[in-house]
């Protein structure tokens, strides 16, 4: 796993500060060397080749690049890497089985919850993330869960339409 | 985005996390919830040495009620965990009505009321809330620990007292002299956006007599505003149409808003008399509000 950074000429290679750290994602237990500086959104791209995880705003405002670090939503773009370092990370990329879709994506197929889709996979985390503390949302529930998640497409109707289909077949599974 | 670079220390405990400001160099910064400094330090606005990550010292994670009243919210409390907070919903009106209201749900994870005070952002709302209620931050450093009513904490846009080898370890609110009530209302475009206009009122009433009061605003002036008159004109007195009318003007007052995009000063300061007007209204009128 390689990761590239700009070489601003003043530094000898052995001066750049590097960190090891240890994390799990999506269920995988791994090892990486980063710079303090890299931003968590940037290791799991880049370092890991995670794309469903999307950097939007970049800063902080639109959710895209929300995955959950010990079950708790967070925008990996305002998190360090180094700060991963001892945590389990679960992406966009760990919902589905090799055969199966989970049933926050066949929600969001079933209720047309995305067009272009860039906002989805942190729409979805965050989702996940409220279904796993609250299994029987209402509405409201779901509104207030994503509303630190901009979508441009949608006007957002469909999309918590997705997410209480979401929650229906969770709820129908467990019960 | 990415920050410039940045020696990372992530201590186990609060000594050494001094020890490392103290000898960290010219310019160092606490982490805590990053969700202002991180961004500072992707636009460069923010470009420190050393970062010192507490999230590894335990024991900060903490908001409880000691006997005598006192509410204390340590340094990695999240925002989330006092959204949540019994003890906020049945004790603390006003921190209970502003936690939700802070930012977004998902920055609420990670964000903390701490951090948000040492970032003394002019339209941060968390200084307000504790200014109402006449709060302070715990600073510890080499030499010990110091108590800052946040009124003297905050000095300026992004500026406080706190040195340079001190962190912030907790934020302290005494005790309510009689029956607490109070609220926090805040005008903004859509959520996750800076305050257009916020404010906080507290009030403490013995009988129907205001024993204490504080008003404070967000994002009308340089840095948070208390406004004492206000809050003066509503003590040794019970809550009424008059008082809180000659609250709210008094407040607006206070207020030194600039016209920007998102609103015209005087657009701004009315929003003041008006949000100083509801919660007080609030207050006097449970049995409607419960309706």
């Amino acid at each position: 796993m390689t990761i590239v950074y700009d070489d601003r000429g003043d530094e000898e290679t052995q001066d750049v500060p590097v960190r090891r750290i240890r994390f799990t994602i999506n269920g995988e237990k791994k090892i990486a060397e980063v710079e303090p500086r890299l931003l968590l959104a940037h290791l799991i791209r880049q370092g890991l080749r995670l794309t469903g995880t999307h950097t939007g705003c970049d800063t902080t405002n639109c959710g895209a690049c929300t995955v959950l670090v010990d079950g708790t939503a967070v925008k990996s773009c305002t998190m360090l890497a180094v700060q991963a370092d001892g945590h389990e990370i679960q992406t966009v990329e760990g919902l589905a089985t090799a055969s199966e879709l989970h049933p926050l994506q066949e929600g969001f197929k079933e209720e047309h919850g995305l067009q272009c889709g860039f906002c989805t996979p942190g729409m979805m985390m965050a989702a996940k993330a409220l279904l796993d503390r609250n299994p029987d949302p209402t509405e409201e529930d779901v509104r207030w869960a994503l509303s630190g998640n901009l979508c441009r497409c949608t006007g957002y109707q469909n999309i918590v339409k997705s997410v209480l289909w979401a929650a229906d077949k969770l709820r129908s599974q467990a019960g | 985005m990415y920050p410039s670079r940045f020696r990372y220390e992530a201590p186990h405990s609060l000594d050494e996390a001094i020890g490392l400001l103290t000898n960290g160099g010219d310019y160092a910064k606490v982490l805590a919830g990053g969700q202002s400094l991180v961004p500072l330090m992707k636009l460069r606005f923010a470009s420190p040495e050393l970062v010192v990550d507490i999230n590894n010292v335990p024991g900060l994670a903490y908001h409880r009620a000691e006997p005598d009243g006192t509410l204390r919210i340590g340094a990695l409390c999240r925002h989330a965990d006092l959204e949540r907070s019994q003890l906020l919903a049945s004790t603390q009106p006003t921190l209970a009505a502003a936690a939700p209201l802070i930012a977004d749900p998902i920055v609420r994870n990670r964000g903390t009321l701490v951090g948000s005070i040492c970032h003394a952002d002019p339209q941060g709302d968390w200084a307000s809330a504790v200014l109402s209620l006449g709060g302070s931050i715990v600073a510890q450093g080499p030499g010990g620990r110091r108590s800052i009513p946040v009124a003297e904490f905050v000095t300026g846009p992004f500026q406080t007292v706190l040195e340079p080898d001190e962190i912030a370890i907790e934020a302290t609110i005494p005790p309510a002299q009689g029956t607490r009530a109070g609220g926090y209302l805040k005008l903004e475009r859509r959520v996750g956006d800076f305050a257009t206009v916020g404010v906080a009122v507290s009030v403490e009433t013995s009988g129907t007599v205001v024993t204490r009061a504080g008003i404070a605003l967000t994002g009308v002036g340089g840095s948070t505003i208390g406004a004492t008159e206000a809050a003066a004109a509503l003590t040794g007195r019970p809550l009424t149409a008059e008082s809180i009318g000659e609250a709210a003007r008094l407040a607006a007052d206070a207020a030194r808003p600039r016209t920007d995009h998102r609103g015209s000063a005087e657009y701004k300061r009315h929003m003041v008399a008006t949000f100083v007007e509801r919660i007080l209204g609030r207050v006097t009128e449970p049995a409607e509000r419960a309706a």
